[in-house]
């Protein structure tokens, strides 16, 4: 476990490194000033400017220029964002919880329909059933998200009227940010309107939720009818079978739970496709998240933005990534030795 | 252990799976819902304020958030004829040779309290002196907390109007004024000129946070400011100690929405209870729960060349493109015919309107005969700096440059489109960094002095609202004459003199007059738009249609039993 956890802990600062390195460069071809670039100081005074070429070192050689940049990365300095002229790491924390929220709604969505219908599907094997699960499957998989997040809004919103098309919540209420995360907030709120404020956000991400699940639910559906499978062929099944267990007992108690470890692994992986599923979407149904900002930072040519706020998205997703394969690890011990 | 683990996952999962599940089916009843939406309004506006004080801007989309909402005025407009009635003045008095005007104020108005701010006096003289010394004293420590620019008390040279303000006392003020002015009293009227706290002021000094009165502002106003995220949201709670009848409504939330058809899903998702400037007018109309408002504002939209810049300094040049834009096609692509062709600046329903004066022809001989005499044989390239979002003036300024694109380059200059983000957009036209730019102006009152003098004066070159930097000084003396004199015919013939020059000159090339138009969700009642200044939310209030459907169904029950 030592040796897996190092391992992983040195590929993550390489790779690191290696986007640092990435980051640091693009400041040189953006146009304008690097060091204005890096710092985000548009409105600098001469004096200013002079104060940050000395913070960045640019009277000296590149390489100790790209060490003055490692050492604001580390110590959390990331400058300013040029448009709103307000600290990115600020803007970060504050929209990333927003993404991170709608994509774990999404996965759950995902997860709660994918898995089942996989299985269902595994256990009709070569039937009419197994087939129509499939193709859908993968009429789903095949249709592009920002397409179908404006069909969902044409019919759900405008047409029938059911769901918001935008943002997180109907503006009235009033929600403290505490966490972030915004239904833990609306719990930890003092709001009389709190339960209104509740289904309102409910509603607000069950649309964009959705929307994003489609294609890791249709990647949950072909795994999860192929582990079934498969495990549905090992011999401690048939041997259960010889036992004369009824074939209720055998999904239930032998085979899902054995199928469901290959997925995990597949869940955490899909997390990084479903950050990206879910930036395109954030900007379709206005989601005030860091797809949106990244996006609307790429128009406003926020250089700053750009490249300091995908350096700590990949970071986060890199992250995430670690951790998933700690928790694969922690529950399949043949893992580790990979 | 694996299968331990699992079943813990599955056992932390269920109570949230189902929590979700029941807080969907709630959604469908939710009756209680309807009490907090049914006492706010949502307005969805097109793009965010730059501050929160009238008095520094000359831009319509801060005027609609800030001016009615939060603020008063000591005199006001009322009624279909525009007549000037009492507001925070209640009653007013003029020397017979015009130069002294003397205000009566009311007594007990509230103001604004909020979190930053506990008033402990009601309004008096000392908040007049403080809100038009700040614009009138340089000296005065507020005059230049935000840049120390008044675009519209700059356009009608109030400095040099007014000689001093006096307290005669707590509830009485003089203007002296250097020479009579028939717009006074009208230009006191309008949304600019808003009445600050004086006691906020003093707090802020204390504190040494002077811009914060720009930033979080305190009036008089039915609304009070809560809060605002840039770029997102503006939101207000009623003013419960509002000296009139206090408003209905207890939230007024301003959804930032630049792009038109955002707006629109919004209104038809009903996510917003009023949308400026809508797209699609026809799908609006449709539908029976919408209703789409107009009104016939006071307004022109207008092609304006920086006679700073070459070759526009050449009136030559500048009389060859108002021949080759062909007027009639803007009207009909851009307006969809919904705007009448500008025969001047003065729209027609203004009385200082001249029949006499055509609109420019559309004649592309001719146009490219004045380029020959020009010199530009062989045409230019230049820029066109469209608006980047709707005005009531021009719904889709991006689509008229590309027309006119398309014009110009039939007598042979090409032309590149620049569009920036509002406030930018405004900031570097203030710079002079332009070419040509397609732009226009809303009246803020009815008097037609506001639409020559803030538009085109040599003053209003040094602020931001003359951005063709065109300076003239027959046209300001025509206009200084047509203040002072109240004899209307007089004034008409200054104001034709005027037009005359402007047609000769050309510095800007009017377009169109147009409609401004809104739409709202038919529960909402009440005016909200004005022929000039800004949106009113203060009269507005909310149907409660389930309410009036319970009613009704009683009723019919009680009917039915006897």
């Amino acid at each position: 476990m030592l040796i897996f956890t190092l391992r992983r802990l040195s590929l993550f600062t390489f790779t690191m490194l290696l986007l640092t390195i990435l980051s640091f460069s693009l400041s040189f071809l953006f146009p304008g000033d690097s060091v204005i670039n890096l710092s985000g100081e548009v409105n600098a005074t001469a004096a200013q400017l002079v104060e940050l070429n000395l913070e960045y070192k640019t009277d000296q050689n590149i390489v100790i220029q790209y060490f003055s940049y490692l050492s604001h990365v580390l110590t959390g300095d990331l400058g300013l964002s040029m448009a709103s002229q307000s600290l990115i790491t600020h803007e970060i924390a504050i929209l990333l919880p927003a993404t991170v929220e709608l994509s774990l709604v999404a996965l759950l969505i995902a997860m709660f329909f994918g898995i089942p219908l996989g299985f269902f599907a595994a256990i009709r094997h070569n039937k009419r059933s197994d087939n129509i699960i499939l193709s859908v499957a993968m009429i789903g998989y095949s249709i592009p998200v920002f397409w179908l997040g404006l069909l969902a809004i044409l019919l759900f919103s405008i047409n029938l009227g059911w769901l918001p098309s935008a943002g997180k919540i109907s503006l009235l209420f009033e929600i403290e940010s505490i966490t972030g995360i915004q239904f833990f907030d609306i719990l930890l709120s003092d709001s009389p309107y709190k339960w209104q404020a509740f289904r309102d956000a409910s509603a607000h991400i069950l649309l964009p939720a959705c929307v994003v699940a489609i294609a890791p639910a249709t990647i949950f559906i072909r795994l999860s009818r192929t582990s079934m499978i498969e495990v549905l062929q090992t011999n401690y099944i048939k041997a259960a079978k010889a036992k004369g267990l009824s074939f209720k007992q055998i999904i239930i108690r032998h085979a899902i739970r054995n199928s469901l470890i290959k997925i995990i692994r597949h869940v955490g992986l899909q997390f990084a496709n479903l950050v990206t599923i879910a930036m395109v979407t954030e900007v379709i149904f206005s989601w005030p998240g860091i797809g949106r900002w990244l996006i609307e930072s790429i128009s406003q040519r926020d250089y700053t933005a750009i490249q300091n706020g995908l350096l700590l998205l990949s970071c986060f997703i890199f992250i995430v990534h670690i951790l998933i394969d700690f928790i694969y690890a922690a529950l399949n011990p043949l893992a580790r030795d990979n | 252990m694996v299968i331990l683990m699992m079943k813990l996952k599955l056992m932390k999962f269920k109570p949230f799976i189902s929590s979700i599940i029941i807080s969907f089916l709630l959604i469908s009843c939710s009756d209680n819902k309807l009490s907090l939406s049914e006492r706010s309004i949502i307005y969805c506006s097109e793009a965010s304020p730059e501050t929160f004080n009238p008095q520094l801007i000359t831009s319509g989309t801060t005027i609609d958030a800030t001016s009615n909402q939060i603020y008063n005025r000591l005199i006001t407009y009322q009624g279909e004829d525009n007549k000037i009635v009492p507001a925070l003045a209640k009653s007013w008095h003029v020397t017979r040779d015009g130069k002294m005007v003397t205000f009566y104020l009311r007594k007990n108005i509230a103001f604004h309290q909020t979190s930053y701010f506990t008033p402990t006096r009601t309004l008096n003289a000392d908040d007049i002196l403080f809100s038009f010394n700040r614009i009138l004293d340089k000296s005065h420590p507020f005059h230049s907390i935000s840049g120390g620019n008044y675009p519209f008390f700059q356009g009608i040279k109030f400095n040099s109007l007014v000689e001093y303000i006096e307290k005669i006392n707590d509830y009485t003020v003089r203007f002296k004024l250097r020479h009579s002015d028939n717009s006074f009293l009208a230009n006191l009227a309008t949304d600019f000129s808003v009445i600050l706290s004086a006691e906020y002021a003093g707090q802020l000094a204390n504190k040494n946070t002077h811009h914060e009165i720009d930033i979080l502002p305190i009036g008089t106003g039915p609304f009070k400011f809560k809060e605002y995220r840039v770029g997102s949201l503006i939101r207000y709670y009623r003013h419960d100690n509002y000296w009139q009848n206090k408003a209905n409504i207890e939230q007024l939330v301003f959804d930032i929405t630049p792009s038109n058809t955002s707006r629109l899903t919004k209104l038809l998702a009903k996510e917003c209870d009023v949308i400026s400037y809508p797209v699609a007018h026809e799908k609006i109309t449709e539908r029976s729960d919408l209703k789409l408002d107009s009104v016939t504002s006071l307004n022109v939209s207008y092609f304006g060349f920086n006679t700073n810049k070459e070759p526009f300094n050449n009136k030559l040049v500048r009389k060859a493109i108002s021949f080759a834009i062909n007027k009639q096609a803007l009207i009909e692509t851009v307006y969809h015919g919904e705007a009448e062709i500008a025969h001047s600046i003065l729209p027609e329903s203004s009385w200082a309107h001249n029949e006499k004066i055509l609109p420019q022809e559309f004649n592309l001989k001719k146009a490219k005969q004045l380029l020959d005499e020009a010199g530009y044989t062989d045409g230019f390239t230049t820029d066109i700096w469209a608006v980047p979002i709707q005005r009531a003036y021009n719904p889709n300024a991006v689509t008229m440059a590309k027309l006119i694109q398309a014009d110009l380059k039939k007598i042979g200059i090409t032309v590149n489109i620049i569009s920036y983000e509002w406030n930018t957009f405004l900031h570097r036209l203030t710079q002079g960094e332009h070419q040509t730019f397609l732009l226009g102006w809303s009246a803020d009152h009815p008097d037609p002095d506001n639409f020559f003098t803030p538009m085109l004066s040599c003053s209003a070159t040094n602020t931001s609202s003359n951005r063709t930097f065109w300076c003239n000084d027959k046209y300001d003396q025509l206009l200084q004459r047509a203040l002072q004199t109240s004899n209307i015919n007089l004034r008409k013939k200054y104001y034709t003199q005027a037009l005359e020059i402007l047609r000769n000159e050309l510095p800007l090339l009017p377009i169109a007059h147009s409609k401004r138009f809104q739409a709202r969700n038919k529960n909402v009642v009440g005016p909200i738009l004005a022929a000039f200044g800004g949106i009113n939310f203060y009269p507005v209030s909310k149907v409660n249609i389930s309410y009036d459907n319970t009613i009704k169904s009683n009723n019919t029950k009680k009917m039915s039993v006897q």
